[in-house]
């Protein structure tokens, strides 16, 4: 989008740069001849999932691969200067001044035992030989620069005492302070909660605009790519296989891979009754087995014979580059590039309810969970009431029978908890779980076979979902012989089955987890938990964990089997698109207490809740020319130790009216055209006044 | 019989998965994938043969005197030469093969059974049970081991069985230590609350579930184990406090060639020389074995 017409030389150069691992006595391409070229002021996008290759290009860049990785042909250059012919000698005076980066986890890159003032001073100290004095006043004015509010007190802080996002910033600050030729952020929001996200991403944005430095951002999040960065290119497998202006590529990609990407992911306030997510069909190849031709081959709907030639670089135009023989068919839309809708996504039956209403599947009433903190002797021996952290209080929730409840919160909001209270793996301090109208005890262990059979789960990491040690077949045989009582034969051929209605071959029997991909772990898993034909289903974050091209299969998958055994799903995710996609209803939760429960349909609809509003404004949105509100949260999440008086959401809320918001707890507010319902002093009718749809984008055609 | 040991300990990593064997194979021959756990494998299989058929071997019986070869260097007649007493201590090094894997062996598999139960039980079910299991280990454990083994061994009395025992009490903490360990990493994990969930009894859960991924860990330290046991009971041996003569136990064997080492050092420094290369031997083959299954368990997790 920055059109800089004047020639100038860019700042990062790559050509035909190949990278390889050695394993055994072989040689496996990790990155092949990736050529790309990175201008002055410019924000490159570099995305990429898993196994693509996109930090072993990074580390190559920063000449930093460890002893088994080299540079195999290629060059680098970096303002016309040869990284690859420098000696590591050299390459220390490039890195932290001309190369500086972000990392992923800004936890574990500052050192807990120094104050933050310290540290940043250390690195002016190093690189610009500035003296003791001036470093410590310059860092507090990099502070400021990343907006910090109290950079004074901060500066005397250790890192564990502020916040993930505050120490994004300083890592920031840091990385900025030498002014760098190349700035590498590599992940640098993926551990961050949605809301503090967002202020990131603005900061960064603010940040390099004013700057000359080129900047490379290194994601797998699609959304967070069309925000922040003015070019893209998509790696897979090694090869990079388009490169575009991003509004270009958005709008029109060149490469099935990319669309198959853009296709698998809901994008916010798309529904399954609206839109079908495609996923991309096998899985990234591993190293040493990747095809000498197109590297997307075995993936890709256009496949033809001259696939199996690797593509030259096309270019479509002077600004964007792909990797694909059928591009030219792809851009006059002669094909279509989309992967084929090989799962019908099913919907249940939409608006069929009986006369009576559907019968309640889960019914919560006043759920409280609580957790004691440990006392000191010294707390202990005062006396006074132990403190607790208020993980769940007063959550009342129900769905009904063959619906879906997608529960949203950021990390720490109690959406978890909720999830863990209702199987009784966490037991609930006070409430009412009712299953089928049968009220359930809280701990998991006085709960029968019975109850448990009408109850199962998924959890969220498929790595650790499944016993290491217990066949596919061992794992998926229990829930038949434990919960319905079945033979050792007749569960055996149940497995069958089951194994071929999460779509794997019944070989897989016999496996071991650890020769399954994550996909397809989550898809035992998956199989696993409707075993015992359950009436409801708790999914924890199931495709969170998974890469991009496998969480559109796993989520069509739940959908259907959903609908096929007519059972009740309580979807938990700390993304909104995704649940707002799957959901019939969503809650929204903060602080443990809930905060907005709407139809799908109508959480994306104004009045919304001003925490939801926040929320719906802090998604990255991938797509370049949408119209998205700026609404950022102030301050960071409190304590559930010490939640707020009054409604838990007024030390943040933009909408904050004034004592009425500290003092009393907010009523419940109904909206009647559409039924949702909110807490918030703010009654409907002036909320829906003051504010206007927060997104809006074009649809998918 | 003797095998109990050799099977004790190696029967363990391959546990209740399909292909046992096929995977007890391909463990030994990565063992044998670097020097130093190739010769401590080597070292180890070796005693386990020579426990198992040393007594056939021997030209001499455990106690035969022959009278007139008493004191003499070691020769092709007398490889190791003979002690005061004129036996031969080549036959008595053989013997003391079988004596000593045999004890420490089944002393080792008891403690590892007694410290995995009780590991298991603390580690899951957590609360008063675990303080309770923990802080008595952590009081056995807070005394040298030497100095608990000859407390249990002064009340007990001399006997085989007592440094059964003692192998036992000094061990079973420490094994339950690293089997508590591995159940709290693995209690919170996906697959053991959807066995719960899933209504599985508490001995499927500990004893199928649970126990199958501490095994790696377990193997390790069973070898671990074993290798100190042979030292300790070496050590009572040497102390006199242990096994009693004319047992070939090695360690009494030191002891009674010490007082007459100026004229028989032979008869001391061969069964020395058992003590520790086999010590060694085990000591190496352990650390191959975490190498090993370390390395295939992070495969499959």
């Amino acid at each position: 989008m920055t059109s800089q017409t004047q020639p100038e030389p860019p700042i990062l150069e790559i050509e035909n740069l190949s990278v390889a691992y050695r394993q055994g006595g072989d040689w496996l391409l990790a990155v092949r001849e990736a050529t790309l070229q990175i201008r002055s002021g410019e924000t490159y996008g570099l995305v990429g999932e898993s196994g693509s290759g996109k930090t072993t290009l990074v580390l190559a860049i920063m000449r930093y691969l460890g002893e088994n990785g080299s540079v195999r042909s290629g060059s680098i250059l970096l303002q016309g200067r040869d990284l690859l012919a420098l000696s590591k000698g050299e390459m220390r005076q490039v890195w932290g001044k001309q190369i500086t980066m972000v990392p992923q986890n800004p936890q574990s890159s500052l050192n807990p035992s120094i104050r933050i003032g310290e540290q940043i001073a250390e690195t002016l100290r190093f690189h610009q030989e500035m003296s003791a004095v001036k470093a410590r006043s310059r860092a507090v004015e990099l502070l400021e620069m990343v907006h910090i509010a109290d950079p004074e007190r901060v500066v005397q802080n250790y890192p564990h005492q502020i916040s993930g996002g505050m120490q994004q910033r300083v890592m920031i600050a840091m990385a900025l302070s030498s002014e760098p030729a190349l700035l590498v952020l590599d992940e640098p929001t993926t551990s961050l909660d949605v809301t503090t996200q967002a202020v990131i991403l603005d900061l960064v944005k603010e940040l390099i605009q004013g700057r000359r430095t080129a900047a490379l951002y290194v994601t797998h999040n699609l959304g967070v790519v069309a925000q922040v960065c003015d070019r893209v290119a998509v790696l897979y497998a090694g090869e990079l296989v388009e490169d575009a202006a991003t509004a270009d590529l958005y709008s029109q990609p060149l490469h099935p891979y990319t669309r198959g990407l853009l296709d698998s992911v809901p994008r916010l306030g798309e529904l399954k009754s609206q839109v079908q997510l495609r996923a991309i069909q096998g899985q990234i190849p591993p190293l040493g087995d990747r095809s000498l031709g197109c590297v997307f081959v075995s993936r890709c709907p256009l496949a033809v014979e001259i696939c199996e030639q690797r593509p030259p670089l096309y270019e479509p135009d002077p600004s964007r580059r792909t990797r694909c023989h059928r591009w030219e068919e792809i851009q006059r839309g002669e094909v279509n590039a989309k992967q084929p809708a090989s799962e019908q996504v099913r919907v249940g039956i939409e608006g069929g309810e009986e006369p009576g209403g559907s019968p309640l599947v889960l019914d919560l009433e006043d759920l409280d969970v609580h957790f004691p903190i440990n006392r000191s002797l010294d707390e202990i021996l005062r006396g006074g009431e132990p403190q607790v952290v208020r993980a769940v209080d007063g959550v009342s929730l129900e769905i009904k029978r063959g619906k879906t409840l997608g529960l949203v919160g950021e990390s720490g909001s109690g959406k978890t908890t909720i999830a863990r209270a209702i199987t009784g793996l966490e037991v609930k301090t006070d409430g009412r779980i009712d299953l089928l109208s049968m009220s359930l005890p809280a701990d998991l262990s006085k709960r029968d076979l019975d109850t448990l059979r009408h109850m199962q789960m998924i959890f969220q990491n498929p790595e650790e979902a499944l016993n290491p040690y217990f066949t596919i077949g061992e794992s998926l045989r229990r829930p038949f012989v434990r919960l319905l009582g079945m033979s050792a034969g007749e569960a055996d051929r149940r497995v069958e089955q089951l194994l071929q209605s999460v779509s794997l071959p019944a070989s897989y029997a016999s496996r071991m987890p650890g020769q399954l991909s994550g996909g397809e772990k989550q898809r035992v898993a998956v199989a696993r938990a409707f075993a015992s034909n359950p009436d409801l289903l708790i999914a924890d974050e199931p495709v969170t964990s998974l890469d991009v091209s496998v969480q559109a299969s796993i989520l069509n998958l739940l959908n259907n089997l959903q609908v096929e055994h007519q059972s009740s799903l309580l979807f938990i995710s700390h993304n909104l698109a995704v649940v707002g996609y799957l959901a019939d209803t969503i809650a929204v939760i903060y602080l443990g207490q809930l905060m907005e429960v709407a139809a799908s349909q109508d959480l994306f609809e104004p009045p919304y809740h001003p925490y939801t509003e926040a929320l719906l404004s802090a998604i990255p949105l991938a797509d370049p020319a949408a119209d998205q509100k700026q609404i950022r949260l102030e301050g960071e999440i409190p304590s559930p130790t010490d939640i707020p008086s009054g409604c838990p959401f007024h030390t943040r809320c933009p909408r904050f009216l004034g004592d009425i918001c500290v003092e009393e707890i907010p009523p419940w507010r109904v909206d009647e055209t559409t039924g949702k319902r909110y807490y918030c002093h703010i009654p409907v009718d002036e909320l829906k006044a003051a504010q206007e749809r927060v997104f809006s984008m074009e649809k998918a055609e | 019989m003797t095998s109990g040991t050799a099977s004790g300990t190696q029967r363990i990593p391959t546990g209740a998965a399909p292909g046992r064997g096929r995977r007890f194979l391909l463990t030994l021959r990565q063992l044998y994938g670097k020097p130093a756990s190739a010769v401590g494998t080597s070292i180890f299989l070796l005693f386990v043969f020579l426990a198992l058929f040393g007594p056939l071997v021997a030209p001499y019986g455990l106690n035969q005197q022959i009278a007139l070869d008493a004191r003499q260097g070691p020769s092709p007649s007398h490889l190791f030469g003979t002690d005061t007493l004129g036996r031969d201590v080549f036959s008595r090094v053989l013997h003391g093969a079988r004596e000593i894997l045999l004890l420490t062996g089944v002393g080792t598999l008891l403690a590892v059974i007694a410290g995995t139960f009780f590991g298991l039980i603390s580690g899951y079910l957590g609360g008063w049970v675990d303080e309770v299991i923990m802080r008595f280990f952590d009081s056995l454990l807070s005394l040298p081991a030497l100095l608990l083994a000859l407390l249990l061994l002064g009340t007990l009395g001399r006997t085989e069985s007592s440094v059964l025992i003692v192998i036992t009490v000094v061990y079973t903490p420490i094994v339950a230590r690293v089997v508590r360990s591995v159940v709290l990493s693995v209690k919170s994990k996906g697959f053991i609350e959807a066995a719960r969930l899933q209504g599985e009894s508490l001995t499927w859960i500990l004893f199928r579930e649970i126990l199958l991924t501490a095994l790696p860990a377990l193997t390790v330290e069973a070898a671990l184990r074993f290798s100190y046991a042979i030292f300790l009971v070496a050590s009572l041996g040497f102390l006199g406090v242990g096994v009693q003569p004319p047992s070939p136990n090695w360690g009494l064997m030191v002891k009674e060639a010490r007082v007459a080492v100026s004229q028989t050092p032979w008869a001391l420094y061969f069964p020395a020389a058992a003590i520790s290369i086999v010590v060694i031997g085990v000591n190496l083959m352990a650390d191959g074995l975490k190498r090993v299954l370390q390395a295939t368990s992070s495969e499959s997790i």
